[in-house]
């Protein structure tokens, strides 16, 4: 990344996954760049830089959005969840990650981050959603490689493995 | 595919806000949802010096709900608009219109007034305002707030009558009156993508159930969203047996799209017609269903006109 000279910096406090990271960055650093370049997460993908593809899709504060359509000044001192965060504590995937292997839902895999974490976000506000709602719930990610319909499965299939890991607790 | 550099200004008080455009005007760019304005700085389509970014500024977060109408305060965000049942009640065009605006994750972030400033005239929202008459409103560091009426706001192509200095801080979106159905129908590409064609309807009846008044706002159509009155064509008759065909026609008059990659004007113009009629005859029934709900509560309980009769229309999406 090249800085303009004498450009400012903004200290900036993030909390990244539950932990807090600091950055400093200039005002124009994305959200995407922020947290890949002064973050080290680069877990999230970052395809058309302009908000069509959905591979940069993130959690700001639990509800997902394009972390290339967002300066990383903007949201400080906020919660992001990555894809970095979707797994449990010990590292077991989560129950759409489980989803996304089980139903061949992904192949080069370079829009999954975006995919999780859009699809994470849909079943917590939509347990058990129709087709069509997946179908609408998907439609700002891009895949060019399976035709979208093993994540639509795999969607359905996140649906079951939540609500049964639920049932299962209760 | 990154922005140029620039001088960053995040106020937290709306009167800062406005000390910070006077002073950086007509250099200044408001930043709200950005989701927009950040395409655009990303492929250096805009390159501002100063970006004024309001997402601090507490008191434009508001979305009140009167029964005169909805106001959406600047930093109201697509998705709370769109899931909220209070709008939904009082202005059912809004949600129908909302679910039509690019995709879930991006109505997270991009806001309704933003939406309104950025006057693209193949966007939902500006018709929305365009069709029901309603208002932006516009504040200026030492000067009184003002509200410009939608057919004043929208001047051009990605251009309003905000001066640079000007920060838009809501929208009012009317209620219908009494005996009012509305509707939005748009075809695109993509789902989620600009509109080739599409049109936002408000069709009013009378006590005997005849056409009284009839509007549509197109968009994709021309410069701005464009308004047509269509009650003179309606000539009050009741929905079953009004000449659609000639209102079709009138429409396809009325309106003066351009060629571009997505569709030729004549596509465009041919389905405006199609897209238009279509929406006006769900805005009438829909007329009718809160007409006949309203006929039925009063017989039965002996309410007054006044109530609230828009969530008859509530998640009757328009596709």
């Amino acid at each position: 990344m090249s800085e303009t000279t004498g450009e400012r910096r903004y200290a900036i406090s993030l909390t990244v996954n539950g932990t807090v990271r600091e950055a400093t960055v200039p005002a124009r650093r994305l959200l995407s760049d922020c947290l890949r370049h002064e973050l080290g997460l680069t877990g999230t993908h970052v395809g058309c830089e302009h908000g069509v593809c959905g591979c940069c899709t993130v959690l700001l504060d639990g509800e997902p959005v394009r972390s290339c359509l967002t300066f990383a000044v903007t949201v400080d001192g906020r919660e992001i969840t990555t894809v970095e965060g979707l797994a449990g504590p010990g590292g077991e995937l989560s129950p759409v990650q489980r989803a996304f292997t089980e139903c061949h839902a992904l192949q080069c895999g370079f829009c999954t981050p975006g995919f999780l974490c859009t699809v994470t976000a849909l079943l917590r506000d939509n347990p058990a959603p129709t087709e069509d709602e997946v179908l609408e719930g998907i439609s700002g990610n891009l895949c060019r490689c399976t035709g979208y319909q093993n994540i639509v499965k795999a969607v359905h299939r996140a649906a079951e493995l939540t609500a049964e890991a639920e049932g299962g607790a209760a | 595919m990154k922005p140029s550099p620039f001088d960053y200004h995040a106020p937290r008080e709306l009167g800062e806000a406005l000390e910070v455009l006077a002073g950086t005007a007509p250099h200044g760019k408001v930043l709200a949802g950005g989701q927009s304005l950040i395409p655009m700085l990303n492929m250096r389509l805009a390159a501002p010096s100063h970006l004024v970014d309001i997402n601090r500024v507490a008191e434009l977060d508001a979305l009140s709900v009167e029964t005169g109408g909805v106001r959406v305060g600047a930093l109201a965000r697509h998705a709370a608009v769109e899931r909220s049942p209070a709008v939904a009640a009082v202005q059912p065009l809004l949600p129908a219109a909302l679910r039509l605006v690019a995709h879930p994750v991006i109505r997270n972030r991009g806001t309704v007034v933003g939406s309104l400033v950025h006057a693209d005239p193949s966007a939902e929202l500006p018709a929305v305002l365009a069709v029901l008459g309603g208002t932006v409103r516009l504040a200026r560091h030492g000067a009184p707030e003002r509200d410009v009426p939608a057919e004043a706001f929208f001047t051009g192509p990605l251009e309003s009558a905000i001066e640079p200095d000007e920060l838009a801080v809501s929208a009012f979106f009317p209620a219908p009156p009494p005996r009012t159905g509305t509707a939005f129908q748009e075809v695109a590409r993509r789902h989620g993508d600009y509109a080739m064609a599409g049109a936002a309807a408000v069709v009013t009846l009378d006590e005997d159930l005849r056409i009284a008044s009839a509007r549509v706002a197109c968009v994709s159509a021309g410069p701005v969203p464009v308004v047509l009155d269509l009650s003179e064509v309606c000539a009050r008759r009741p929905a079953a047996s009004a000449d659609w065909e000639a209102v079709a026609a009138a429409v396809r008059d009325g309106v003066d799209p351009d060629d571009d990659i997505h569709a030729t004007a004549r596509y465009r113009r041919h389905l405006t017609g199609v897209l238009a009629e279509r929406a006006l005859r769900v805005a009438a029934a829909e007329a009718e269903r809160v007409a006949d709900g309203r006929a039925a509560v009063r017989m039965s309980e002996g309410v007054d006109d006044g109530v609230n009769h828009g969530a008859n229309g509530a998640g009757e999406d328009s596709e």
